[in-house]
C-alpha cells in the first residue's frame, strides 16, 4: 500500500437531469484530514456533486466511496450511519424557520445522536459561542438573522455533531467581503479544531485561496484541473487561468446572445 | 392519428401521477407505524389541524343546520311533511354534510397551508438539509400531518355533528314554531349509530386525503414561489376532488345493499 486510502473517492460520476447533462465521468478524491476546494462557474454542477455524496440526488453511473464504503444507493440505517460522518454547510443555509436558532444547531444531536434537549442545548450554545454568536442569538427565530448569522448558525449547525467531513456550499457568497473572510477564518478554525477532512465548493477565489490545500476545477462535468493550492497560478489550464483572472475571453465561452 | 395522441398522452400521464402517488402513500404509512415517532409533532399538529380549525367548521356546521331547516321546511310544507325536518336535518348533517363540507373546509385551510410549508421547505432545501441531519423527512414532517389528520378530522365532525344539529334545532323551535321536547326526541329516536359512524369514517378518509395532498405536492414541488404556489393549489384543488369522489364510494359501501 503506497498512499493512505482516500476519505472519499469519487469515479466516473455521471448525473443528469433529463438532458441537461451535469457531471459527465467526474473523478475526485479528498484525503484524510484534507481540504478539497472544488471552483467552477456558476451552474457547472457543485452543488449537484455534494448532494450526489450525501446521497440527496442518485447519479446515474459512477461510485462513490466514503472510508472505502460504496455509498451510491444506500438506505435507510445504513444510510443514516454514513450520513452521521458528515457536517454541511448549505448555500442558502437552509435553517429550518419554524425552530429557534439554537435548536437548528441542535438539531442533529437531538434527532440524530438523540442526546437530552439540556445537554444539546448546552453544546449548541458552546458551538455558537464557537462562531461568534452569543447566547441571546438562540433564542431567536431563523427569520430574524441578518445573512452573516444565517451562515454562521449554518455553520454552527454543519459542526455541531462534531463530524468527520464537513461540505460548504459557496459559504462567502453574498456576503460583504469582511463578513466573507470571517467565515473563512470560522472555517479553517472549525476544520483544524475538528481534525476533520473539507470538501469546499465557490466561486470566490480569494475564498478559495485562502481555505484550501488542493483545489480542483469543475468545468463540463469533469475535473480539468486540480493540485496544490500553491501552484494553481502557475496551472498552465487556460481554463483554470480564465477562471482565476475572471475574464470574459477564453475558452470557456457564456452563452450569450448579441442584443 | 392526431387526435388519440394527446389523449393517450394524457391517459398515461395520468397513470405515472396515479403511481407516484400510491407509492407516496405506501411510503408515508410505512413511516407513521414504524419507529421513531415524534409525539411532541404530532400533538404541534393536532392543534394546529384539530383545534385551530374548530372556529371554521363549527360556523360552517350552525349555518347548514340552520338552512337545512328552513329549506326542508319551505319544502316539505308542500305536502304537510314539517314533522320530518328533525329527521332530514340529523340524517343530513351526519351522513353528508358534517363530513363533506369539514371535509372541504379543512382542504382549504389545513391542505393549503402543508403544501406552502412543505414547499417552501423543499425549495429552502431545508428538507435536505433534514435529510443529510440523518433524519428522515417522511417521519419527522409527513408522518405527524398524517397521523394528526386521520384522528382529529372524525373528531371534528362529531362536533360539528352537534352544532349542525343544534343549528336546526335552533331555528326549527324559534322560528318555525317546533316544540323542543318533541324535536330532540324525533332526532334522537330517528338517527342509527350507523348514520354517525358512516359519517366519521368519511371524515377519518377525508382528513387523511387532506393532509397527504398536502403534503404530496408540498415535497414535489419545484422551483421557487411559483412552483409553491402551484403546489398550493394543486394540493386544495386534488384534495376536495378526492374528497367527492371518495365520499360517493363510501357510501355506497355503507349504505348499497
Ligand atoms: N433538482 C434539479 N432538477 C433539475 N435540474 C437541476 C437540479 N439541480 C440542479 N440542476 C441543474 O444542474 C445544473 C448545475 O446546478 P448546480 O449544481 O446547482 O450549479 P452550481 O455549480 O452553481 O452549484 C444547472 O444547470 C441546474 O439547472
Ligand atoms: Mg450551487
Amino acid at each position: 500500500m503506497s498512499a493512505p486510502a482516500p476519505k472519499i473517492r469519487i469515479r466516473g460520476l455521471h448525473k443528469s437531469f433529463k438532458k441537461n447533462v451535469v457531471l459527465d465521468g467526474l473523478d475526485l478524491d479528498v484525503g484524510v484530514g484534507e481540504s478539497v476546494v472544488v471552483i467552477g462557474g456558476s451552474g457547472s454542477g457543485k452543488s449537484v456533486l455534494l448532494k450526489c455524496i450525501l446521497g440527496l440526488l442518485r447519479p446515474e453511473s459512477g461510485s462513490i466511496e466514503v472510508d472505502g464504503q460504496e455509498v451510491v444507493g444506500l438506505a435507510g440505517r445504513e444510510r443514516d450511519r454514513v450520513l452521521r460522518k458528515f457536517g454541511m454547510l448549505f448555500q442558502s443555509a437552509a435553517l429550518f424557520d419554524s425552530l429557534p436558532v439554537w435548536e437548528n444547531v441542535a438539531f442533529g444531536l437531538i434527532q440524530g445522536a438523540r442526546k437530552d434537549r439540556d445537554q444539546a442545548k448546552e453544546i449548541a450554545l458552546d458551538k455558537m459561542a464557537a462562531v461568534g454568536l452569543g447566547p441571546e442569538v438562540g433564542e431567536l427565530s431563523p427569520a430574524e438573522l441578518s445573512g452573516g448569522m444565517r451562515k454562521r448558525v449554518g455553520l454552527a449547525r454543519a459542526i455541531a455533531t462534531a463530524p468527520e467531513i464537513i461540505f460548504f456550499d459557496e459559504p462567502t457568497t453574498g456576503l460583504d467581503p469582511i463578513m466573507g473572510d470571517v467565515i473563512n477564518d470560522l472555517i479553517i478554525k472549525c476544520v483544524r479544531e475538528l481534525g476533520a477532512t473539507a470538501l469546499s465548493i465557490t466561486h470566490d477565489m480569494t475564498s478559495a485561496r485562502k481555505i484550501a490545500d488542493r483545489i480542483a476545477m469543475l468545468y463540463d462535468g469533469k475535473i480539468i484541473w486540480a493540485g496544490p493550492v500553491a501552484e494553481i497560478d502557475s496551472s498552465g489550464n487556460a481554463y483554470v487561468e480564465q477562471f482565476i483572472h475572471g475574464r470574459a475571453e477564453g475558452p470557456i465561452e457564456m452563452q450569450v446572445r448579441a442584443i | 392519428m392526431p387526435i388519440l395522441q394527446p389523449i393517450g398522452r394524457t391517459f398515461l400521464r395520468f397513470l405515472e401521477a396515479t403511481g407516484h402517488l400510491s407509492l407516496f402513500a405506501a411510503t408515508a404509512v410505512g413511516h407513521c407505524v414504524r419507529p421513531p415517532i415524534y409525539p411532541r409533532l404530532i400533538g404541534r399538529q393536532m392543534i394546529a389541524i384539530g383545534y385551530y380549525s374548530l372556529p371554521v367548521v363549527g360556523l360552517t356546521a350552525i349555518f347548514t343546520g340552520m338552512v337545512l331547516a328552513l329549506q326542508s321546511y319551505t319544502g316539505f310544507a308542500r305536502f304537510s311533511a314539517e314533522s320530518a325536518i328533525p329527521n332530514v336535518v340529523v340524517i343530513s348533517i351526519t351522513r353528508e354534510l358534517g363530513p363533506v363540507l369539514a371535509g372541504l373546509m379543512v382542504a382549504g385551510r389545513v391542505g393549503a397551508a402543508i403544501a406552502a410549508e412543505i414547499g417552501t421547505m423543499r425549495v429552502t432545501e431545508q428538507i435536505d438539509a433534514l435529510d443529510t441531519l440523518a433524519t428522515n423527512p417522511f417521519k419527522y414532517l409527513i408522518a405527524p400531518r398524517l397521523i394528526a389528520g386521520l384522528t382529529m378530522m372524525p373528531i371534528l365532525v362529531l362536533i360539528a355533528d352537534i352544532i349542525g344539529v343544534f343549528g336546526g334545532y335552533v331555528v326549527s323551535i324559534y322560528k318555525l314554531g317546533f316544540n323542543p321536547y318533541v324535536y330532540l326526541k324525533h332526532t334522537i329516536d330517528f338517527v342509527e349509530v350507523q348514520d354517525v359512524v358512516s359519517g366519521l369514517v368519511k371524515a377519518g378518509v377525508f382528513g387523511f386525503l387532506v393532509t397527504l395532498m398536502g403534503c404530496y405536492h408540498g415535497y414535489n414541488s419545484k422551483g421557487g414561489a411559483e412552483g409553491v404556489g402551484a403546489a398550493t393549489t394543486n394540493a386544495v384543488v386534488s384534495a376536495s376532488i378526492l374528497i367527492l369522489c371518495f365520499n360517493y364510494f363510501i357510501t355506497e359501501m355503507f349504505f348499497a345493499r
